[in-house]
């Protein structure tokens, strides 16, 4: 294998497995922004996945699978929300909860309803590569850009409106200023409760989105507790990439890139490391990137703070 | 005034558990399980006969250990979400030491497996205490990240450095039999490992409630602005807080090795270290609590086995009602926080 290939190998995969970071984290800017920081992503990652997998499973309709995911996600945003912002608990407590029950629930049903089963295979169809007229064809960049599923092309719709809505309307200019000074926001007409309420709502469907997007367009079946930390590393993507969809995105991508890297090596059958070092990868480099932002300023100012009239 | 106090802080944990208990229900029946036979089958698991709950006990163990330190951890606003990975680097350091010195006498060897427990548990979450107080990387996140590089070190560790000489299995050696914790009653592997943890649980009481040390770390907790402006050190008291309750965990791993396993490999831990989350958060996080909380959520776990064993019900219906105890526990919290608010 050339330098080349393993480079091109090495980025498209990259993308690939930034994706399901890049909804999660994108999701989280947004509940951030307005103040909420919503520590369950693994949980509703978790739980994303697995209705999605289970729709699919049924119906043998990917797309089902994802608004299952997206139904799910709404559920768990409201519930994460209800706690959160009405009922005033702790961020974390709850966030810690909504894991608990997430990976619980998930197993739960994933092997009261498959595990057990005399079904003949478990396997769902997964979103096939698309690889897009001509562009395709561009040695190199085409591997890396154009023969992708969909879910990861919608990643390239998705980040700009984030960014587009967070910036440039009036309801982005209301979360960004729920998120720094609700009083002021409330002072204004602005209903705080609501703006978080649609925000940990938005951002829970997303992390559910990314949580599909691992059983219908990477694995062909549930793992249980498959998610395996990638809430926690969009947590980090967001506090990288400076709270901004742009900044998550990136992050996401750096990220994904340990993923890509460890992937690829362990394809390689003469690595001379134990696969250890390489598993590791993704999350000695979550810490790392953590450690290296030296400015706080950006954080928003009301975060984890739950708002009293 | 002070039974009502203490009536009602016996209330909120019970109630709770209970509610979680009938979630659990509406879960069960959904996916077309039997309740009643299902809880019969968990309690007659954890209860039956004095062996069962010898297990029960056992079980709850770590818990224990690792629950109340992460109560004196959550009382310093310190979210340590990594009891796992300190419970981990507990375990491998005293299997170490315990391998590796087995030379030695073992009045003095395992008392070096417990202590080597606490250090390398202790380490690992000041790790994350340091990266928070100097760099002010969320807490949260780095300690899941270090449970996944601990877990991940363990199996690199039990498959390669560590590995039992020509042995076929990912494990150690087993330790000298002088580290070995002596069982409490025959014929059950119940051993003085749950002392030491009712020791500890006493002990992290009296530290956080009354001692200067205790009262500092709470009022970081409560006001970190507050407490620095009263002249405590911030920063010293979350580090502090980390190293108890990584230590806490780390002991609990030792004991683990030193009671139970006599020997390490992967997945020493079937998720001690998020259970005690819930464990400490049932108890409103104080030490002694965990006792009681750490023993029903260990009768859970143990009862669980039968469940699965005689109804079919997979037995991580447990780490549901985890979550939604915590989720009970919170919403009365905030009901009775509302309450009050109303009275004055």
């Amino acid at each position: 294998m050339t330098l080349l290939a393993f480079a091109g190998g090495v980025l498209s995969a990259t993308w690939r497995m930034a994706t399901p970071l890049i909804y999660a984290s994108v999701g989280e800017v947004f509940s951030e922004r307005s103040g909420v920081i919503n520590l369950g992503l693994e949980g509703i990652m978790l739980m994303g996945a697995f209705s999605a997998y289970a729709v699919a499973f049924y119906t043998g309709n990917l797309w089902l699978g994802v608004l299952a995911a997206l139904a799910v996600g709404l559920m768990t945003g409201l519930l994460f929300a209800l706690f959160t912002v009405t009922i005033k608990a702790n961020q974390i407590v709850v966030g810690v909860a909504i894991n608990l029950v997430g990976s619980g629930l998930s197993g739960f049903l994933f092997r009261s309803i498959f595990l057990n089963s005399d079904y003949s295979t478990l396997n769902i169809p997964t979103f096939n590569n698309i690889n897009l007229p001509i562009l395709s064809e561009i040695p190199f960049l085409g591997e890396i850009f154009f023969q992708t599923n969909v879910l990861v092309y919608l990643t390239v719709i998705l980040v700009p409106l984030a960014a587009f809505v967070l910036y440039k309307t009036s309801f982005g200019l209301a979360v960004r200023s729920v998120g720094e000074h609700p009083k002021a926001a409330d002072t204004m007409g602005i209903s705080v409760s609501r703006v978080r309420y649609l925000c940990v709502v938005a951002g829970s469907m997303l992390a559910a989105l990314g949580g599909a997007s691992l059983t219908l367009a990477f694995a062909n079946q549930f793992v249980e507790d498959m998610v395996s930390g990638r809430g926690f590393i969009a947590l980090a993507a967001v506090v990288f990439g400076a709270w901004t969809p742009w900044g998550a995105t990136g992050a996401s991508l750096l990220f994904g890139a340990f993923y890509a890297l460890q992937l690829r090596v362990q394809a390689m059958n003469n690595v001379l490391l134990p696969y250890q070092f390489l598993q590791v990868l993704p999350y000695v480099a979550t810490v790392l990137a953590l450690v290296s932002i030296r400015k706080r300023a950006q954080s928003p100012k009301a975060l984890g703070v739950p708002y009293q009239a | 005034m002070r039974i009502r106090t203490t009536l009602q802080s016996l209330f909120t944990p019970v109630v709770a558990f209970f509610v979680a208990l009938a979630v659990g229900a509406l879960i069960l029946l959904a996916a077309h399980f039997d309740p009643l036979q299902a809880y019969g089958a968990l309690y007659q698991g954890a209860f039956a006969d004095f062996r069962s709950f010898s297990e029960v006990l056992l079980g709850a163990t770590p818990l224990i250990c690792i629950g109340a330190g992460l109560a004196v951890a959550f009382r310093c606003g310190v979210w340590n979400i990594g009891g796992e990975g300190q419970f981990y680097l507990g375990a491998v350091v005293g299997t170490a030491i315990g391998i590796y010195l087995q030379s030695l006498p073992g009045w003095i060897l395992l008392p070096s497996v417990l202590l080597g427990g606490v250090v390398g548990g202790g380490l690992w979450a000041m790790l994350a205490g340091y990266l928070k107080s100097r760099f002010g990387a969320n807490e949260v996140v780095t300690t899941v990240m270090l449970n996944y590089v601990a877990i991940i070190g363990t199996s690199y560790m039990v498959s390669g450095p560590m590995i039992e000489p020509g042995g076929r299995y990912p494990q150690t050696l087993q330790i000298g039999q002088g580290a070995w914790l002596p069982q409490i009653f025959p014929q059950t592997r119940l051993n003085i490992g749950f002392i030491i943890a009712l020791l500890l649980s006493v002990g992290l009481y009296f530290l956080i409630f009354r001692s200067s040390i205790g009262y500092a770390i709470r009022a970081v907790g409560l006001n970190p602005e507050a407490a620095r402006y009263a002249g405590i050190h911030v920063n010293r008291n979350i580090l502090l807080a980390m190293a108890i309750s990584g230590g806490a965990a780390g002991l609990g791993g030792a004991i683990q090795i030193s009671g139970v396993t006599y020997r390490l490999f992967e997945q020493i831990s079937p998720g001690f270290g998020f259970t005690a989350i819930a464990v400490s958060l049932l108890v409103n996080n104080n030490p002694l609590g965990v006792i009681p909380a750490g023993i029903l959520f260990g009768g859970l776990s143990t009862g669980s086995r039968l469940m699965q064993m005689n109804v079919g019900v997979p037995s991580v219906l447990v780490n549901i009602i985890q979550g939604l105890v915590v989720l009970s526990v919170v919403a009365f919290g905030a009901y009775r926080t509302l309450t009050l608010e109303h009275e004055e």
